[in-house]
């Protein structure tokens, strides 16, 4: 077996997996003892919350132990307006380049996807490598919609950095940031007693951009992988601060993640993006949540220049309770549409379009069922 | 090469001619006392040696028509031969309909042909009688066979059917899963380089069902074709008003298969088979079935999971990392046209 294959058999490894899950039962037990009914710990990513349904790891947790899932999916919180400004490009004519993702997600009135099928000039493409391809090829005038967190922003710049970005491409800024958005949430009211950080986005920003909610807030973070062992580490990490009365910032994922991240990234970005208060769909404006492009590159700004007008945008549908979820105040199961008059196939809101989405992960791999059976099959997990 | 013509459709001379031509070199299976395919009459007469007799029909498209392990004519005389041997029946007689496109290659469809005359020739499948069309070019891509298996149940035998399952069963696989799916799925997304030595699964599953009907007591069984094991076991779970778990360390699958739907994103579990059963056996007879099984080669047979009681329809994965997850219909289409 090589390297690689060692390291997954051992991270998918069920021996493991509930040896970590029954130390987590132990501590969760002792702290129940000292008064902790209820404690919660959000993480920030759509892969973890894919992590954590896909494997069915809610089965293997205490009862007085919640894992929620908070604004972790790019797509989910891009404004119905940046999405109504891509698909008036697109019926104005512009070749609109969009992620395939985003391509489904409704703005306020319909997705590019349904306006592409009553003519509107909307493109797939899978980077922004392929988006300077396909420019850079048939010289057509072209829009890239540019969504999604720290992990994508730096490809995209370093594109300008080294001036290869064809000059019929424009792009159409709808980076957020994550780090603001978690500093909002824990500067409002929130019963969080622990974060777990997403790996992808730390790879670029580093473990260190998450030291502010150990100092700030008091509480215990840790920066986790991606496969199930990794995510039940970090959830066994934060019961042992919460144990130990520590708040400490833990990097779990060391095998990717440094502590000051992905030093030629930042550098980039930093040269190519400001940082200016964003609204994210359904929730408002977080202060200096959202990239935009500097004055120098200008002329490369599709609002700057198509001077895009859209108006009575309208972020979630009555009832649509996305901004909760995404906020990590409200289950799928809390929504009155969820998988009656939402579901996968005719979605609602957007975190039921995204592959990233709570309420999608939860419909594809009944997530909701799984909470509410969870003391029922107790038995059959940790079964010999 | 020769060539399709439309004139061929036309049920002249000309089909008259290509249908002589192309059933010349086939060897069909010939019932005593019954009007069959070389009778070229309207329809078709069968003796059947019992009062129950069980029916399949089923249209085959896919795409690409040949195949790692198969072409369409191989899966369309399977596909249906497996709907009738999974309800217990032995399949005895069957009918075709074939559509081309004009245009289409001669020698393709002599080889085609070939392909279904030899499933149901070594399956003893007596081919009664079918039809031919043609349809002009780009009204229909390439070829559509659809194909109807007669077959019946064997005296003292009883029908098997998905609503049997019973709390306390064992769940068994006859092997390996999802193949024929993901060589469909990676032929059309252009990575046929990645599949190595991966067939597709495609094979008539009456031998299984006859070891497993003789070894022990079958509950419910199923063929997982589109869908895959997820689906199958959701229909057996719905229909018999039971759940079901089952252990995905115990699921067999060949790593080719893992490796592929990682690549792709996709689930193993919803990826198709075209000659593979689970069934729902009783808990007595599971290992005696699963160990006939074994003798007979089929040596990636597996128990894996077993059925209780506790909330119908539902079905539940023992995941990997010993989690639990809820193993929900496949949605949406994973990949049109792989059967």
């Amino acid at each position: 077996m090589s390297n690689i294959q060692q390291m997954f058999s051992f991270l998918h490894n069920r021996k493991i997996s509930i040896s970590i899950a029954k130390k987590i039962h132990k501590i969760a037990d002792e702290l129940r003892k000292r008064g902790y009914e209820k404690i919660t710990i959000m993480h920030v990513c759509g892969t973890h919350e894919h992590t954590i349904t896909y494997y069915g790891l809610r089965a293997l947790l205490p009862e007085n132990l919640n894992v929620i899932a908070g604004p972790g999916c790019p797509v989910c919180i891009v404004p119905a307006r940046e999405i109504d400004e891509a698909i008036k490009l697109a019926k104005d004519g512009i070749r609109v380049l969009s992620y395939g993702d985003m391509y489904r997600v409704p703005g306020s009135r319909e997705s590019l996807a349904q306006a592409r099928a009553k003519g509107a000039n909307v493109m797939v493409v899978y980077s922004f490598m392929d988006a300077v391809r396909i420019a850079g090829n048939d010289n057509i005038e072209s829009v890239f919609f540019g969504v999604g967190f720290e992990t994508t922003a730096p490809t995209v710049a370093s594109f300008f950095v080294r001036k290869k970005v064809p000059k019929n491409l424009y792009l159409l800024p709808s980076y957020r940031i994550t780090v603001p958005a978690v500093r909002y949430i824990l500067q409002g009211d929130h019963n969080l007693d622990g974060i777990i950080a997403p790996g992808h986005v730390s790879t670029i920003i580093g473990a260190s951009a998450w030291s502010f909610i150990a100092e700030d807030y008091g509480l215990p973070v840790v920066v986790a992988g991606f496969e199930p062992v990794d995510v039940l580490l970090a959830i066994l990490e934060i019961l042992k601060c919460i144990r130990d009365n520590k708040a400490e910032t833990i990097n779990e994922y060391r095998r990717v993640v440094k502590w000051e991240g992905n030093l030629v990234a930042k550098r980039i970005i930093n040269e190519v993006f400001y940082t200016a208060d964003g609204d994210w769909r359904g929730i408002g404006v977080i202060p200096e949540s959202r990239w935009l492009l500097r004055e120098e590159f200008s002329d490369f700004d599709a609002r700057k220049i198509f001077n895009i007008k859209v108006q009575g945008s309208i972020d979630i549908k009555p009832g649509c309770k996305c901004a909760d979820i995404i906020l990590g105040k409200a289950l799928p199961t809390d929504c009155p549409y969820y998988l009656k008059a939402c579901t996968p196939q005719h979605p609602i809101g957007p975190c039921m379009v995204s592959s990233e989405g709570t309420c999608s992960i939860w419909a594809r791999f009944g997530g909701h069922k799984v909470l509410e059976l969870r003391d029922k099959i107790r038995e059959e997990v940790f079964k010999e | 090469m020769e060539r399709i013509t439309l004139a061929h459709g036309a049920g002249g001379k000309e089909m008259e001619d290509l249908v002589k031509k192309l059933f010349q070199k086939i060897k069909v299976v010939k019932i005593p006392d019954s009007i069959g395919l070389d009778n070229f009459d309207d329809g078709s007469s069968v003796n059947v040696p019992t009062s129950s007799v069980v029916i399949s029909i089923d249209s085959y498209t896919v795409d690409p028509i040949f195949f790692p392990g198969g072409d369409i004519g191989k899966l369309a005389a399977t596909g249906s031969i497996n709907d009738v041997a999974v309800m217990g029946a032995t399949p005895i007689a069957a009918l075709d309909s074939i559509v081309v496109e004009e245009g289409f290659s001669i020698k393709d469809l002599e080889t085609i042909l070939k392909s279904l005359a030899n499933v149901f020739e070594s399956e003893n499948v007596a081919l009664l009688g079918g039809d031919f069309k043609v349809m002009p070019k780009g009204k229909i891509d390439k070829i559509v066979i659809t194909t109807t298996v007669i077959g019946y149940l064997p005296p003292n035998h009883k029908l098997i059917l998905d609503s049997g399952a019973k709390p306390g069963d064992k769940i068994i696989v006859s092997g390996t899963i999802g193949e024929h799916g993901a060589v469909i799925t990676a032929l059309r997304m252009g990575i046929e380089t990645e599949l190595g030595n991966l067939k597709s699964d495609c094979m008539p599953v009456t031998k299984v069902m006859k070891i497993a009907i003789k070894n022990g007591d079958i509950h419910a069984a199923k063929d997982p074709t589109r869908g895959g094991l997820a689906m199958a076991l959701n229909e057996i779970a719905e229909k018999s008003k039971v759940s079901i778990i089952v252990d995905e360390e115990e699921i067999p699958i060949r790593e080719e298969v893992i490796a592929l739907s990682e690549m792709l994103g996709i689930d193993p579990l919803a990826l198709a088979c075209e000659g593979r059963v689970v069934m729902s056996v009783s808990p007595d007879t599971a290992e005696d079935i699963l160990t006939a099984l074994h003798d007979a080669g089929y040596r990636d047979a597996r128990i894996i999971g077993e059925v209780q009681e506790k909330e119908e329809g539902l079905v539940l994965l023992r995941t990997k990392a010993g989690g639990l997850r809820i193993l929900e219909k496949p949605t949406g289409e994973l990949t049109p046209r792989i059967c």
